[in-house]
């Protein structure tokens, strides 16, 4: 009972504290370098406990809190969230037992199609296309990746929490 | 005998039913989206959450704080001894044009009153400090921390000690996000301080400088001149730094000199900046004095109705771009 409180509240932490490091600025030199937290957070749940626990509509909801927090339009990042948790949890089974290196890759390209939905969505809102560097986010969010999930593995272990 | 696969995670096929989920949260995702854009949403939500927002907001502005004061903990003397002599010396220096402006000022209050014109050199400002958060997409916002409370409105400028930095756009009870003047959505009417020209600044796409995409090619713009506001729009007040000319070349369409400039303001290190309180003229310029000519009855009828529209120039975010920032209670003339 307990350690299912426990561990609940661990989840949740987690992706409350990825919201706020979504918010923490960065010098303005690495500010278009800086990883999508929230996104990474999700997919290390999605891969590790699967639709138990990451549904659908906890990205949505995820996603909306994201959106209000920081955002330019409400249900912009709910909907790239949504994408990435759909597509994480259908090949949830593969993704699992890839290599890290091929892990590392597989989130490298899912950070990248978000990107590009994102883009789609900014050109009907009407936006002006970002600089080069824009693209460079994903590239350090999976170069982050593998850290980020031997971390939050190892801090699982040893709080002996599923 | 085969392994019987679980079915809750299929290894290659999917569920219709994942999809069809899919599908509905994404319908739901861009409902919200387009009601947004439309009506802008965000901001109310952001408001009536504001007991949850704003906390938020200040503890990941903690962080950025943290390094600030890390960094006047860890500075040394002599760095200390160097930069409060250089703020001695600045301050001399402000006291002295201060002193020489003393005069200037009260003659050209004098000649102003001769002129009857209401420009006051006068300012009321209300300090306020940058909170350090990520407002996210591009980086041409910030915000500030005073808000409704404090007397906050739209549309109030935003200065620091160098020039313009923006206006506020949105407000929240204890904060207000301030959009910048190199905002792509942006625009300012500047004036040329050497020529007087007229102009519009509008913030450029990589958000590190001005753009000026309209001067007349026989206009005499040249790299270095400083921009002021002008005024027009009466949303800024005149004559504040805007910044300075860069490049000047022809614009692609051939038909106009397109000059970039550099913001004078210190858009990045700022972190305290000043609120400007009397906003310069309520609706752009002074309302045409009545026509005072010959009687009505002997005047021809059709010539003094022919009375020129005014147009007040928007100093507003474009809001073919935003309209939903704008349209939450910009005080349209």
């Amino acid at each position: 009972m307990s350690r299912q409180r426990v561990s609940f509240w661990w989840f949740v932490g987690t992706l409350v504290f990825a919201l706020l490091l979504m918010l923490v600025p960065l010098p303005h030199v690495l500010e278009p370098f800086k990883p999508y937290w929230p996104a990474l957070v999700l997919l290390y749940w999605a891969l590790e406990s699967g639709d138990q626990r990451i549904t659908l509509g906890l990205a949505f909801v995820l996603g909306v809190c994201a959106d209000l927090l920081n955002g330019v339009l409400l249900g912009e990042q709910a909907l790239r969230l949504c994408v990435l948790a759909f597509i994480a949890l259908r090949f949830r089974s593969r993704l699992r037992f890839f290599p890290m290196w091929q892990q590392t890759l597989a989130i490298l390209a899912l950070l990248l199609n978000d990107r590009f939905l994102l883009l789609i969505v900014r050109a009907f809102a009407g936006e002006a296309t970002p600089s080069a560097l824009w693209w460079a986010s994903p590239f350090v969010s999976a170069l982050l990746w593998p850290f980020l999930f031997l971390l939050l593995d190892d801090l699982r272990m040893r709080l002996r929490i599923q | 005998m085969p392994l019987a696969r679980e079915e809750s995670s299929p290894l290659f096929a999917g569920t219709a039913a994942g999809t069809l989920r899919l599908i509905f949260y994404l319908t739901m995702a861009m409902v919200l989206m387009v009601l947004d854009h439309r009506n802008g949403w965000l901001w109310r939500l952001r408001y009536t959450t504001a007991i949850v927002v704003e906390p938020v907001y200040r503890l990941a502005s903690l962080p950025a704080d943290g390094m600030h004061a890390l960094g006047v903990a860890f500075a040394d003397r002599r760095m200390l001894t160097e930069q409060n002599q250089r703020l001695r010396e600045d301050l001399l220096l402000a006291n002295a044009k201060l002193n020489r402006m003393a005069a200037v000022a009260q003659q050209n209050q004098r000649l102003k009153e001769l002129l009857d014109t209401q420009h006051s050199l006068e300012l009321h400002v209300q300090l306020a400090r940058v909170i350090g958060v990520d407002l996210g997409a591009y980086r041409y916002r910030m915000m500030i921390n005073l808000g409704s409370r404090d007397g906050v409105k739209v549309g109030q400028p935003v200065i620091d000690a160098h020039g313009v930095m923006g206006q506020v756009v949105d407000v929240l009870p204890t904060s207000a996000s301030v959009m910048l003047v190199t905002d792509p959505d942006h625009a300012i009417p500047v004036m040329v301080e050497r020529t007087g020209l007229r102009t519009v600044a509008y913030g450029s796409r990589n958000g590190e400088q001005l753009t000026l995409p309209t001067v007349p090619m026989a206009a005499d713009v040249r790299v270095g001149d400083k921009l002021l506001t002008s005024g027009l729009g009466g949303r800024f007040p005149q004559g504040f730094p805007v910044g300075e000319i860069r490049s000047v070349n022809p614009a692609p369409t051939g038909m106009f000199l397109e000059a970039h400039a550099l913001p004078s303001a210190d858009l990045d290190r700022s972190d305290e900046v000043l609120l400007l309180h009397d906003l310069a003229e309520p609706a752009g310029p002074p309302p045409p004095p009545t026509p005072a000519g010959p009687p009505a009855d002997q005047a021809p009828a059709p010539a003094s109705s022919a009375a020129i529209p005014r147009v007040p120039l928007p100093a507003i975010p474009s809001s073919s771009a935003k309209p939903g920032a704008t349209q939450t209670g910009v005080p349209q003339t």
